[in-house]
């Protein structure tokens, strides 16, 4: 998790704007978390702002071993973009090592042409690709309002904001958004509860 | 004549020394006392009758105890229950990939003994399509999510109405008005009858003394949850009271990957908790057996 943390960004500040703007199914326009306090007194929720808005990974590792990440600006600030293939077979000089899986996403869906710092949303808008929650919310709809109640996507700091304030995951801290489903992992180690081993010592009570 | 005083000083020395060697037989655990017993550990009250003063002097023995022991400086806090808050947890089945990042947050925050890697939080991996709990794996090693599988966090349900509380001989445990059910470790005295009485076998007993390095240990504890529990006695998921009482998240939460965790007050109805109630699938385990759990497991769409 510290990882997440070392780039926050006020992304959404008090309740009554972030979690409030949206909440898909609610039209009221804006729901306190707690009815006795003023939104003035709540400590802020600061969504991660995930280094996968803002480079890309190397290839290379570095001594330790731990794979590197490129800004996109090296790259990209000094020579200016091919244009967007319809497939990941278009793709000939750069960012061939992507995997993309992402239903029958094309480049252009979320990406503007042309401006790599950039997305577009379904209805043309575009936005710095910072804000890519807005545009994994178009189609995520479900995953979005179940986010905005704190239900989707792991969180840091105070379940009471009256006492602290709150770091939430942006959607891309845990999906990959050309290829969204979560890899499978290798869990934390096991109990060795005594009872769990044959070899163990027995004692009349187990 | 002569004889008949004779054979009652026999007999009077007879009794003498056999009360002597009773009384010296009683008293023997005194002997031993001062090596695992203090004076003020023996007179400690229960939890519930100590004055705050009395529990200054407890808490700051309890430091000095960790110090002498396991070589840390710690802070132990006696942390009281916030008015107005009933505390909920409630976990999504859908999300959870089994990677046991909960269980291990647990391991660390709550100052587990090392050698048997415990923790509060078992996870189950269960058959899709199956809820058979008996045959359930909490040992696998293998890369998960696995195909064909779902995961299911156990932990203390901080049942409303919790049977272990009930079977207790000496009420060293108890539920807490916030809803949290406590062991008061010095008071404990080992039985394991509620091990025995918790259908989510949510206890744990201390089989030996806890083994943890000094750099390893978390200083942040309170006297009823995470400080480190002797010998003997029984301990418990406390939802990591000695954070959540203060605000935090409890570390199972803050650990987890997929944000299946979902914590918060009851009694806040525009709470996380409360829309996860009002909005989800949710169930709670064993229902009929009428624990009234307070952690929830619920589903997406």
């Amino acid at each position: 998790m510290p990882i997440f943390l070392s780039s926050q960004r006020l992304v959404a500040v008090l309740s009554g704007i972030a979690l409030a703007a949206m909440v898909g199914c609610k039209p009221s326009p804006a729901s306190q978390p707690l009815p006795t306090s003023k939104t003035d007194q709540l400590h802020p929720v600061v969504i991660n702002d995930p280094p996968r808005l803002s480079s890309i990974e190397s290839g290379a590792t570095d001594p330790r071993g731990a794979p590197t990440r490129v800004a996109c600006q090296t790259c990209h600030a000094l020579r200016q973009s091919n244009p967007l293939p319809a497939s990941m077979e278009g793709l000939t000089t750069f960012h061939q090592h992507m995997v993309f899986k992402h239903g029958d996403s094309t480049c252009t869906s979320c990406h503007v042409e042309g401006r790599h710092d950039r997305i577009h949303l379904a209805n043309g808008k575009q936005l710095p690709l910072t804000e890519a929650l807005s545009l994994c919310a178009q189609c995520h709809g479900p995953q979005y309002r179940d986010y905005q109640h704190g239900s989707h996507g792991g969180m840091n700091g105070y379940w009471d904001r009256q006492r602290g304030p709150r770091t939430r995951n942006h959607c891309v801290d845990c999906h990959d958004p050309h290829a969204p489903q979560i890899p499978a992992v290798m869990p934390a180690a096991p109990p060795r509860d005594r009872f769990l081993h044959a070899g163990a010592e027995k004692t009349p009570h187990e | 004549m002569s004889e008949t005083p004779k054979r009652r000083v026999a007999l009077k020395v007879l009794g003498a020394t056999l009360g002597a060697g009773a009384f010296a037989r009683t008293m023997a655990p005194l002997a031993s006392w001062s090596k695992d017993l203090s004076m003020g550990e023996f007179l400690q009250k229960h939890y519930s009758e100590m004055t705050p003063e009395e529990m200054q002097g407890v808490l700051r023995r309890l430091e000095s105890d960790t110090k002498r022991e396991y070589g840390r400086d710690v802070n132990i806090r006696d942390i009281r229950p916030t008015e107005g808050v009933e505390f909920g947890y409630a976990l999504n089945l859908s999300v959870c990939i089994g990677c046991r990042k909960c269980a291990e947050a647990c391991h660390n925050e709550n100052n587990h003994d090392r050698s048997t890697n415990n923790s509060y939080i078992r996870v189950l991996e269960m058959e899709q399509g199956s809820f058979d709990m008996e045959k359930g794996n909490t040992t696998y090693t293998h890369a998960v999510p696995a195909p064909g599988k779902y995961y299911m966090p156990v932990q203390c349900q901080q049942c409303n109405n919790p049977p272990c509380v009930n079977v207790c001989p000496v009420q060293a445990t108890w539920k807490e008005p916030d809803g949290i059910v406590v062991v008061d470790y010095n008071w404990c005295i080992g039985c394991r009858y509620c091990e025995a009485a918790c259908p989510y076998h949510a206890r744990r007993f201390n089989w030996t003394k806890p083994e943890i390095p000094a750099e390893e240990i978390n200083p942040d504890q309170a006297y009823l949850s995470n400080r480190i529990r002797p010998q003997g006695v029984m301990e418990k998921c406390t939802f990591c009271l000695h954070r959540t009482r203060e605000g935090r998240l409890p570390a199972c939460l803050e650990a987890c990957p997929t944000g299946a965790r979902v914590f918060g007050n009851l009694l806040d109805p525009n709470s996380e908790i409360r829309w996860v109630l009002a909005n989800k699938r949710v169930f709670v385990l064993k229902e009929d057996l009428g624990t009234e759990p307070r952690f929830f497991y619920f589903f997406d769409e």
